[in-house]
């Protein structure tokens, strides 16, 4: 069951039809348990999502709903309490496939590795001949821009670039399902405007399906197909935007009517969410 | 080439500093720069010391060999094992806060005097940055680089092997290193009660027939070895943070 | 009490039981070690009498007094040291060498300067701890975050004030780790001082102990000297932790 698209005031696009989807998710609940024995946390409520095949998916909610716990459960990182999640036909049971790669919101990047080790760490571990790993990385560097910096390492680097270290460590490896995790939010608004043509370059060349979780409204509406806004904690999804913009696009697109409507039109569904969470102290 | 020139003004001024001390305590308390590095190269051309000196590395090999092997053994397992860690944690640091001169004659009752008692010494004293450096190491491996090597579909063997121990190296290092400076000072401790042989020995003998000039060739050669192993591991310990 | 404080209780409870029974049963005969029950039936007879209270007295004042000149000097030199750091660069290596060194050769040096009396010992306790002190305090000041003396311009301190009000507070958590290491190395210094000198004190009791055979009573004042050194231990972490628990950690 998907989220329906509700037309705004724009004129906006209706979601794409489903041609074999990725990723499906059915009535995920997931309860962290309380150390003490208590009652658990509920972070996530009977939530649905389906993900199209070479779609851009963002998701955007208030601190503390249950975002990252969705990323980690679509992953296969996590075991939900309730409800099962298939990528590609085949259920996850608490790992995660080939085809399937993520991108945390800290900085995962090895310190005790230069830029170009770390970027081959994965695909060092599996069978790949070594020219072929030659070649994969090479291009996996070169494409984040981190050529002049291949033989340097993290602790040298500013977070921008760690992060684009970890990208392509992710993208070596080919993946089908892209997952990020908030993954600029340590970075400052321009870097991350930048950050986001990159990711959507990644996306257009590799064809892949790509989750991106976000509390910026600008980079939510810029990046993606679709938005999904989540509530406040539990989190399930109030709501679907479809933002109809062209495949080729760049931060450009800031300068478009729609896009003001876009993002007037989120935070019209948000406020109310983030204010609750705030009283709650998760902002 | 500042930072040369820096130490080499830095040792001019402890020389002077030495030099004035001398005069103003007298031969009874110290003996001048020059006297004590004339006493240092009789000293080092003497067989007889060299014998001594064999005999300290030999009871502070053994000492730090134990101190890595026993210490990295149990650092490692406290980091891994969230409960044994958290059971064995505040036994251990109560165990580091004891003066470890209570357990100097429970030592040699045990051991007796010789080789066996100066490297018990040498390792009760060497061993617990080991142990509390390694654990931490391990402990402070930031959760996300677990989830990292899960979402890579790594095994858990691999993982210890190819992330956590790596990641947990620096730290671990700096617990060797820290753990060797004071094995050395545990096996000279031990040599001053234990033995016969031995620079802690050599120490104590010309301390007690007041030989100001030998005690002192003998801390000067102390601390030069001391200093020089010192500044070599801290050089691996700065490559192992890859600091920029 | 949770199930890791019971478990560290039956650890510890299961370890002197073990010791208990192997000297019982004359695995470990009284010549080497004497059981934990004597032991502690030692310490209770000591203070009993009495007769070990003017050492007691002796050594703590001796430890105190190297405590604070530990405390002090460290602090100091490690404001100097971090003030100039053209010589923090030269110095570093040495600092790590220093632990290497018996510090206590210098003994006989301070015998002749100071005199056959307890001013060695002060000395000697306060030369252990000090190169920790002075290490911790560099440490400190060095992770004081510069915001926070920026904060101090905006209010237009004077470098003082600044320093007292803020970089003091701001650095405590690690001198605290500094004064911890003093305490530990001042009672080592001044014991171990006392157990060669030999004059007065703790550690003169226990070395004519050990010299005369008597297990019993040298046994009994390790035990006492070891609750001693626990609880200046245990009142220590209760302070850091209620220094942490309000201040947070560094």
């Amino acid at each position: 069951m998907m989220a329906v698209a509700r037309p705004s005031e724009a004129d906006v696009e209706p979601s794409a039809p489903i041609a074999g989807a990725t990723l499906g998710a059915e009535g995920i609940t997931h309860v962290f348990a309380s150390a003490a024995g208590g009652p658990g946390v509920k972070a996530l409520d009977n939530v649905d999502l389906t993900l199209a095949r070479g779609e851009f998916f963002s998701v955007i909610g208030p601190s503390g709903c249950g975002k990252s716990t969705l990323l980690e459960i679509a992953s296969g990182l996590m075991v939900p309490t309730e409800g099962q999640v298939s990528f590609e036909g085949n259920v996850l049971r608490g790992k995660v496939p080939d085809g399937i790669g993520i991108v945390f919101q800290e900085d995962a990047s090895f310190a005790w590795l230069s830029v170009w080790d770390n970027v081959a760490f994965g695909l060092r571990r599996r069978s790949v001949d070594p020219a072929e790993i030659r070649r994969r990385v090479d291009y996996a560097v070169a494409f984040m821009g981190l050529q002049d910096f291949s033989q340097s390492y993290p602790a040298q680097l500013s977070g921008g670039m760690r992060q684009r270290v970890c990208i392509a460590r992710t993208l070596v490896l080919q993946p089908r399902l892209i997952l990020l995790d908030e993954p600029f939010g340590a970075l400052d608004q321009q870097t991350r405007l930048l950050m986001g043509e990159e990711v959507l370059r990644l996306w257009r060349e590799t064809g892949a399906t790509v989750m991106l979780i976000t509390h910026s409204l600008d980079e939510a509406a810029m990046l993606a197909d679709r938005v999904g806004i989540m509530s406040a904690r539990p989190g399930r999804f109030i709501e679907t935007l479809s933002t109809g913009w062209p495949r080729e696009r760049d931060s450009g697109i800031v300068a478009d009517p729609r896009f003001g409507e876009l993002t007037a039109a989120m935070w019209s569904l948000l406020r109310a969410e983030s204010m609750r969470s705030m009283r709650r102290g998760g902002a | 080439m500042t930072r040369r020139l820096d130490s080499l003004w830095f040792a001019l001024g402890v020389i002077a500093l030495w030099q004035a001390l001398y005069q103003i305590a007298g031969d009874e308390a110290l003996a001048s720069p020059w006297q004590t590095l004339r006493q240092a190269a009789e000293m080092l051309a003497s067989a007889g010391f060299w014998n001594h000196v064999e005999a300290t590395f030999e009871a502070f090999g053994w000492a730090v060999l134990l101190s890595i092997v026993l210490g990295l053994a149990i650092g490692l397992v406290l980091g891994f094992s969230k409960l044994a860690g958290e059971v064995f944690e505040p036994i251990l640091n109560a165990l580091y806060a004891i003066p470890k001169i209570t357990l100097y004659p429970v030592i040699l009752l045990f051991f007796g005097l010789g080789l066996p008692a100066k490297v018990a010494f040498g390792t009760i004293h060497g061993i617990f940055p080991i142990i509390l450096l390694s654990m931490n190491g391990v402990r402070s491996i930031r959760p996300v680089v677990r989830k990292t090597a899960r979402a890579l579909g790594l095994s858990g063997s691999e993982t210890i092997r190819t992330i956590l121990l790596p990641a947990a190296l620096p730290e671990i290092f700096s617990g060797i290193r820290i753990g060797f400076a004071l094995t050395l000072l545990g096996t000279l401790i031990g040599e001053l009660f234990a033995s016969n042989r031995g620079i802690g020995f050599l120490l104590l003998r010309a301390a007690d027939r007041q030989d100001v000039p030998m005690t002192m060739a003998l801390i000067l050669f102390l601390f030069v070895i001391a200093a020089a192993a010192g500044a070599g591991l801290l050089a691996i310990d700065r490559k192992l943070h890859h600091k920029a | 009490m949770s199930r890791v404080a019971l478990l560290r209780l039956a650890v510890v409870v299961g370890f002197v039981a073990v010791v208990e029974l192997l000297c019982r049963l004359g695995v470990i005969t009284p010549l080497t070690m004497i059981p934990p029950s004597a032991m502690l039936l030692s310490l209770v007879h000591l203070i009993a009498d009495g007769e070990v209270n003017a050492d007691l007295v002796f050594t703590l004042t001796n430890i105190a007094a190297a405590i604070t000149l530990s405390i002090v000097s460290g602090f100091i030199l490690g404001v100097i040291i971090h003030a100039l750091p053209r010589l923090r660069r030269v110095v570093d290596p040495l600092l790590a060498a220093y632990y290497a060194v018996p510090t206590f050769v210098f003994y006989p040096l301070l015998l002749v300067v100071l005199g056959v009396n307890r001013l060695p010992l002060i000395v000697i306790g306060a030369m252990f701890g000090v190169v920790g002190m002075t290490v911790s305090t560099i440490d400190g000041i060095d992770r004081i975050p510069r915001v926070l003396m920026k904060t101090a311009s905006a209010y237009d301190m004077n470098p003082i004030t600044a320093a007292l009000l803020i970089k003091l507070p701001a650095a405590t958590p690690h001198l605290f780790t500094g004064v911890k290491l003093a305490v530990t190395y001042s009672v080592i210094g001044v014991v171990a001082g006392e157990f060669i000198l030999s004059i007065a004190g703790m550690g003169r009791s226990i070395a004519f102990a050990y010299n005369d055979l008597d297990n019993t009573k040298m046994y009994g004042l390790l035990l006492l000297l070891l609750t001693i050194t626990t609880l200046l231990n245990v009142a220590l972490q209760l302070i850091e932790q209620r220094l942490y628990k309000r201040w947070g950690r560094a």
